[in-house]
């Protein structure tokens, strides 16, 4: 049977490449960075050489990228190593509601430590406001941390407007760009951003390697002491193989690969639209090239996700019947959708592997098992 | 979802889809957490549940169980009808993911709501 995977927001296929560039990071290449012989110095070199590709990627300066274990764990030191670094000067995080998990539970723990955490509110299509940000700032606020692609539907945040405000007001600003990470353009001066979560899984290199872009100045207490590993700042001897295919990953990204992922991204919506009583959750304008997220009124999103399996297509949904606690996605809530609705809701995610013909196919087997499931649902 | 082949047989082709005509029982339930809704029809004759047929707004799990019960109870007395345990559907359908199991108490309760609105238009 076919197999068409649509669950790019939750990981992506490791490119050939990719696995080429780090197979010799295995077996022959294999040192620690720390070690001063040949064999140390071959992994060094590879190591920095990487540092140079990501950090250029974004227009960073080297020392600037710090490598960590992936999104969650760079997100984690972002906001306790700010935490600890200025509390109890200051102990005042602003966020907002539709943050990854990993950023609203490391607030939730530092609100255990002394934190003071603004969860700022979204409209509609799922935009926070640069004016609501502004408000929120006092004097003992340390950073405002939003996520810039929507890991759930997919909108893309004004940075931009966000980050004059904190420059403004004279605070730190973090963004978690783990979605948005060579698909939309991080620009920091414009931005005025001092710290950035990167991940290489979603970009199709291996999972277990992240970067956090620490702007020169900036302070922070790391979480893991080790040997002097990444300026202090994250010990542990580093993953030379997944960090040489987080830059492989990042070097042959394209932006004909996001031209392509947007074309049938809009293709998709635009046909999914045309079944009766169906809404596009978040902003239709300002939305990641790969993501679509859709309710389907009246029946539930587990079970549209199992009925496109069995034909061989993978998605996810935001009902809380896929979740462990039962609560259907903070992100939808968040966007003013009732639990019914987040309870409907697909999400699709695109790669630049998926095709147009893989495109048609879901839209055929998806009307299907949408009027199917309207056969079994009481809701009419 | 780790399910079982039984109850995957259930969610993929389930076989009491449908509305019975002239119903002598009805019971509607929904849990708005979960957003589950069944809807669910008998037809008695002598005490006995002759025909049955449900609608189910839900996951896998909760259209899986509200088939199982359906074929649980079809042509059982509507006394064995009462006594079947989300147990007994969790047992026919091989198992259930624990997170999963409070699913099988919709389809139980609506099946207890149906037997009631039977009884109290027979009174």
């Amino acid at each position: 049977m076919k197999q068409i995977y649509l669950d790019n927001a939750a990981t992506t296929k490791v490119d050939d490449e990719v696995v080429k560039a780090m197979l010799p990071y295995f077996t022959e290449k294999f040192g620690n960075a720390s070690s001063q012989h040949l064999v140390g110095r071959e992994a060094k070199e590879a190591l920095e050489k990487s540092r140079k590709i990501i950090a250029k990627s974004i227009g960073a300066k080297t020392r600037e990228i710090i490598f960590t274990s992936g999104g969650t764990e760079s997100n984690n030191l972002a906001l306790k190593g700010l935490f600890f670094e200025n509390y109890p000067e200051k102990n005042h995080i602003i966020t907002t509601k539709i943050e990854h998990d990993c950023i609203l539970n490391s607030c939730k723990w530092l609100e255990t430590q002394g934190a003071k955490v603004t969860y700022l509110d979204v409209d509609e299509n799922g935009f926070v406001n640069p004016e609501e940000v502004r408000k929120a700032i006092t004097d003992k606020t340390i950073v405002v941390s939003i996520i810039h692609g929507n890991n759930e539907i997919g909108v893309i945040q004004d940075l931009e407007a966000i980050g004059k405000i904190c420059k403004e007001k004279n605070v730190l600003f973090h963004t978690d760009a783990c979605q948005s990470f060579t698909k939309v353009p991080i620009n920091f001066k414009k931005q005025n951003l001092s710290l950035v979560t990167l991940n290489s899984h979603k970009i199709h290199g291996p999972k277990g390697v992240g970067a956090l872009y620490i702007k020169e100045g900036t302070k922070i207490t790391p979480l893991a002491h080790g040997g002097g590993h990444e300026r202090n700042l994250r010990g542990g001897t580093e993953n030379v193989p997944g960090i040489v295919g987080f830059a492989k990953a990042v070097e042959i990204s394209k932006q004909k690969d996001i031209t392509g992922m947007a074309e049938l991204r809009d293709k998709l919506i635009k046909e999914i639209l045309k079944i009766p009583n169906t809404r596009l959750n978040g902003s239709n304008e300002k939305r990641l090239c790969t993501n679509v997220n859709v309710s389907f009124n009246n029946i539930e999103g587990e079970a549209i996700g199992g009925y496109l399996e069995n034909e061989g297509i993978y998605t996810s949904t935001g009902s809380a019947c896929m979740s462990n606690t039962l609560e259907s996605s903070h992100v939808l809530k968040a966007i003013g959708l009732s639990p019914i609705q987040s309870n409907s809701s697909l999400r699709i995610s695109l790669s630049k592997y998926t095709t147009e013909e893989e495109i048609d196919y879901v839209l055929e087997k998806l009307s299907k098992v949408v009027k199917k499931l309207r056969m079994i649902s009481p809701i009419k | 979802m780790n399910y079982t082949k039984e109850l995957l047989k259930h969610f993929n082709n389930p076989k009491f889809v449908k509305k019975i005509k002239n119903p002598d029982g009805v019971g509607e339930v929904g849990n708005i957490q979960c957003g589950d809704v069944m809807h669910l029809e008998i037809k008695v004759k002598d005490n006995k549940i002759e025909d049955i047929g449900f609608h189910t707004f839900g996951c896998a799990a909760a259209i899986s169980s509200s088939d199982i019960v359906c074929e649980l109870v079809k042509g059982k007395t509507l006394e064995e009808a009462e006594k079947i345990t989300k147990e007994d559907i969790v047992k026919k359908l091989g198992g259930m993911p624990p997170i999963k199991v409070h699913c099988s108490v919709l389809g139980i309760s609506a099946l207890k709501k149906a037997i009631e609105d039977y009884k109290e238009k027979n009174k």
